[in-house]
């Protein structure tokens, strides 16, 4: 048997609407599944990836755990890439960049609409959250984008498909959409 | 006799006077751009006409066709030349295409798709910037200005109102608004005038107008702003 195509996926500062495009690919995930598997994944629950030909990554960096995480699929997977407009641009959660993080944190925590015991989340647990909103781009090397709010099923389609068949992937105008 | 200049190898005619864009566009010939528009004093600001003219490269929307010159414009390192400005020109202003109203309509946007442009690939500058929303019918979202200055020159040249006008250089380079309150409220702008649907991005925008028209339906979901731009540009021009 061919050994299949190992990825692994994770959303960081993203609303898992990327994931939810993927499975857009809706009877096409089944000859899919003949040729990849999943290695981290919030389908799968694995915790940590290891040795990954391809990993895709939805969401901007936001905090201090989304950036450990970047880099255990930079340093883990062959192949990384940005999915959808947050991973690209930062993303509407990116919207926050112009206000300072002290007020935007009170304005949802302090000030906000019936918030009761008000006091800012401060467990060592909780990861920090950066001064600003990052795309990947501006932390690891990134190989690949795939434009889009989500990027469509025939996106992800088009894109596997390129890259299992060895050829360099490239997306048709129809492909390519920022909304 | 007509006096030509060469583009890409084709050999197209030209009249006295006209700029290479107006040429190619004549001609039935794209060349990308942002803040040429045929019925505007060329203003040469976003350097996305960039072609290459006996060796040099220049902006067609401003340089004179001459007899005799080669112009490149389909070349592969101008495409990458032009993909690394549309880049430029998104990151230093803040376009959250997933939540501007002038998604599919936008030609910033179009231009993007047009060179397959997947990417930011600079970091982003996240400047702050300011939305104007005090008038009633038209409002103003700074973040998306790439100063163009097409506003600027529709409202003066077309409109007789000089509501806009662009202050600062370089970093600072910003459009201000003709009022003493700074504010579009305290113009006379209205919603009918040019300069208030001229704007190449979601900039200026109609209130109660944005979604009248699907995402998924709009002008350039499934077509190159190319032939969209020939085709309106060419009838201007007639
Ligand atoms: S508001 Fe629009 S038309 Fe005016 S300068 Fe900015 S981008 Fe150009
Ligand atoms: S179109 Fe020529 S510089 Fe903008």
């Amino acid at each position: 048997m061919k050994t299949k195509i190992r990825i692994a996926t994770t959303s960081l500062g993203g609303c898992f609407g990327c994931h939810m495009s993927l499975l857009d690919l809706d009877e096409r995930l089944i000859p899919l599944a003949e040729l990849i598997e999943f290695d981290r994944s919030p389908l799968t629950d694995i915790e940590h990836c290891t040795n990954c030909d391809i990993g895709l990554i939805e969401g901007g960096v936001c905090n201090s755990e989304n950036v450990h995480v970047l880099r255990e699929f930079r340093k883990n997977c062959k192949i990384l890439v940005a999915v959808g407009a947050c991973a690209i641009t930062g993303g509407l959660p990116a919207m926050r960049n112009f206000i300072p993080l002290e007020e935007c944190l009170a304005e949802s925590y302090l000030r906000g609409i019936g918030v009761e015991n008000a006091q800012i989340p401060n467990d060592l647990e909780l990861p920090l959250l950066l001064d600003k909103v990052r795309p990947l781009h501006e932390v690891v090397k990134v190989d690949y984008f795939l434009p889009g709010c989500p990027p469509s099923a025939e996106v992800f389609w088009t894109f596997l498909n390129d890259l299992i068949a060895g050829r360099e992937p490239s997306l048709p105008y129809e492909c390519v959409h920022y909304d | 006799m007509t006096k030509t200049i060469h583009i890409d190898g084709n050999t197209i005619p030209f009249k006295e006077g006209q700029t290479i864009i107006e040429a190619a566009t004549a001609a039935g010939i794209y060349i990308p751009h942002l803040c040429h528009h045929p019925e505007f004093t060329a203003h040469g600001s976003c350097k996305l006409c960039t072609v290459n003219v006996n060796g040099r490269n220049c902006s067609a929307c401003t340089f004179a066709a001459m007899e005799g010159q080669e112009v490149l414009n389909n070349s592969q390192e101008l495409k990458a030349d032009r993909q690394k400005i549309t880049q430029m020109l998104f990151v230093e202003g803040n376009h959250f295409c997933p939540s501007c109203e002038k998604t599919g309509n936008c030609q910033l946007q179009a231009v993007a798709y047009h060179l397959n442009m997947l990417d930011s690939h600079f970091p982003h500058f996240y400047s702050h910037r300011e939305l104007d929303a005090s008038h009633a019918e038209v409002i103003i979202d700074h973040n998306r200005c790439i100063f163009c200055t097409l506003c600027v020159r529709a409202s003066d040249e077309h409109d007789g109102k000089a509501v806009f006008a662009i202050s600062g250089r370089g970093i600072n380079k910003h459009l201000i608004i003709n009022s003493e309150s700074g504010l579009l409220k305290d113009t006379n702008i209205e919603a009918t005038d040019l300069a208030a649907h001229i704007c190449p991005t979601g900039a200026i925008l109609i209130k109660h107008t944005g979604y009248q028209v699907p995402i998924g339906e709009r002008t350039y979901d499934h077509q190159h702003i190319d032939q969209i731009s020939l085709a309106v540009e060419q009838t201007d021009e007639n």
